[in-house]
């Protein structure tokens, strides 16, 4: 018996893509240790395609494997396409979340998103998807989590 | 792999020799404890000789123990009881921010019901200052509660000194000695206290019994209403083998005291000695002086619990945490909370407790399970553990 499913799990326990990069072309932090997840995510970016992504997270075990889970699948993506991934797509490639874990995919969501901000801003893009991104949101402690039903 | 259970304060084992007691209650002596004849007259023997080695481990005379499906039902009974019973003479109700949910959540339940109810903070060593409790005292205050020993931090509170307060100002005053049970000393007596409640599945009984002890002289509202059962107090027909399991457990307790506590507190002192002098940046939650003889409550800096205990758990280790992403509510211990620590180290908190199977050669293997899980997460994090938070 086990907390989370065997996908989850397997990216718990043997996480992809920890670590930091030499010379990112973008960083984003998102979290605060108040609520008990903070993850970084720094990623490569050549002729606009994500080549390479890592991540730090201090956080539960659900959280890690978000991180390691959604820098998986943004890697080798144009930018373009990296930016439609949703916190729905991290669950659904995860085979699920429990409800109450929701939260930790998106946080990998906002924290890749951030980290394109960033690169953009650098590089004096410009990028569809952000298009209403709001690059300085912060995760209120005191906010109500909405949990949705069991599924 | 080896398995270590290191949460004997969320449940013990059943003990061989209590389990043997039990075994025949179940099927060939399996009379209704209410039934005239031969084998229903048995059944009540046994629930009352398992009354008198419940009452003989806190120093009650039997007619004092009243049995219940469990603490939380003893610790309901207590609070509805005594406040239903004096509710003529006032509403006021004094309890801590530091109580089981057992209690908390039936006092917000009474809250919502017209009672007023002050939760009293706690010292940073998660005691309660008898000074505080009395200037809380109002001419409305009917019922007091404050745990005898604390689940997270297992901090033994000063009920003696908070009793002795209450029966001054005419307070009926109850203790939760649900972790205290055969872990600390116990004499309702020289305690003082108006109504106490018990777990059996903490000492190495069966899950589902409980009792409430009620003073002599004391008449509180029963909780439970229909049949005759316990002197006309608490109705049902006795979970008679769970109520032998119980007063075996007891006496075994009682017995096995001295020996029990020692070994608890010294594999309990050599766990935390190994795990601070070993680990960096960890830190040591709660009294070292008025502490249950197997509890350890530690936080290990820039990381998480439940990523902590689910690898552990793949070691095979079972131990708990306080942190928020553990529990179903995202809320942290509101405990560890109550005596100031900061909520990033809440998050990475854990709480170790031994029992009388654990070993030296188990502390060994937890703690080099830790230092592993611990290094491990650590890299992980994306708090940098040389400049801090």
């Amino acid at each position: 018996m086990a907390l989370y499913n065997d996908i989850v799990m397997d990216h718990f326990l043997n996480p992809k893509n920890v670590g930091e990069l030499e010379n990112p072309d973008g960083q984003g932090v998102y979290g605060s240790p108040v609520c008990g997840d903070m993850m970084q995510i720094q990623i490569k970016v050549e002729d606009d395609v994500i080549t390479d992504a890592r991540f730090k997270t201090f956080g539960c075990g659900s959280a890690i494997a978000s991180s390691s889970m959604a820098t998986s699948m943004i890697i080798g993506k144009e930018i373009e396409d990296a930016l439609k991934i949703t916190n729905k797509d991290v669950i659904d490639a995860l085979g699920g979340l429990p409800p109450v874990k929701h939260h930790c995919s998106v946080l990998a969501d906002v924290a890749i998103k951030k980290a394109i901000w960033d690169y953009a801003d650098k590089h004096g893009k410009t990028y569809k998807g952000l298009e209403g991104f709001d690059p300085f949101q912060e995760e209120d402690p005191d906010a109500e989590e909405e949990i949705p039903d069991e599924e | 792999m080896r398995k270590v259970y290191l949460d004997y304060s969320a449940t013990t084992p059943v003990k061989e020799e209590v389990l043997k007691e039990m075994l025949p209650f179940y099927t060939e002596n399996f009379g209704n404890p209410s039934s005239l004849y031969s084998i229903g007259l048995e059944a009540k023997e046994a629930v009352e000789n398992a009354r008198s080695q419940v009452a003989s481990l806190i120093n009650a005379s039997p007619r004092e123990v009243y049995f219940t499906a469990g603490g939380s039902e003893a610790d309901n009974w207590a609070v509805f009881g005594a406040c239903d019973a004096f509710k003529e003479k006032g509403n006021h109700i004094i309890t801590t921010e530091i109580e089981h949910h057992a209690m908390l959540h039936t006092f917000e339940f009474l809250a919502k019901r017209g009672y007023d109810v002050t939760y009293l903070p706690v010292e940073e060593d998660g005691r309660v200052n008898p000074k505080v409790f009395e200037d809380a005292i109002t001419d409305k205050t009917i019922f007091a509660s404050v745990m005898l020993v604390n689940n997270e931090i297992g901090t033994i509170e000063p009920i003696k000194e908070l009793a002795k307060i209450a029966k001054e100002h005419g307070v009926i005053f109850h203790t939760d000695a649900v972790q205290a049970l055969g872990n600390v000393p116990i004499d309702v007596k020289d305690l003082g206290v108006d109504l106490l409640s018990m777990s059996s599945h903490k000492i190495y009984g069966p899950k589902g019994e409980g009792a409430l002890y009620i003073r002599k002289g004391l008449k509180i509202s029963n909780f439970v209403h229909g049949g005759a059962q316990e002197m006309g107090k608490r109705a049902g027909t006795e979970n008679l083998p769970a109520i032998v399991g119980f007063g075996k457990a007891a006496e075994l307790a009682k017995e096995n005291f001295d020996e029990h506590v020692k070994h608890l507190s010294e594999l309990r002192d050599y766990m935390v000695s190994e795990i601070l002098r070993r680990i960096p940046d960890t830190y040591y939650n709660g009294s070292k002086e008025f502490r249950h003889p197997g509890n350890a409550n530690i936080t290990f800096e820039y990381i998480e619990g439940e990523a902590m205990l689910i690898l552990l758990d793949q070691k095979g280790i079972s131990i708990s945490t306080g942190s928020a992403c553990s529990s179903k509510s995202l809320k942290p211990s509101h405990v560890l909370s109550a005596i100031g620590i900061p909520v990033t180290r809440i998050h990475g908190s854990l709480r170790l407790t031994v029992g009388d199977p654990t070993t030296k050669e188990d502390i060994d293997y937890v703690v080099d399970s830790l230092e592993e899980v611990v290094s491990r997460l650590r890299q992980i994090s994306s708090v940098d553990t040389k400049k801090g938070w």
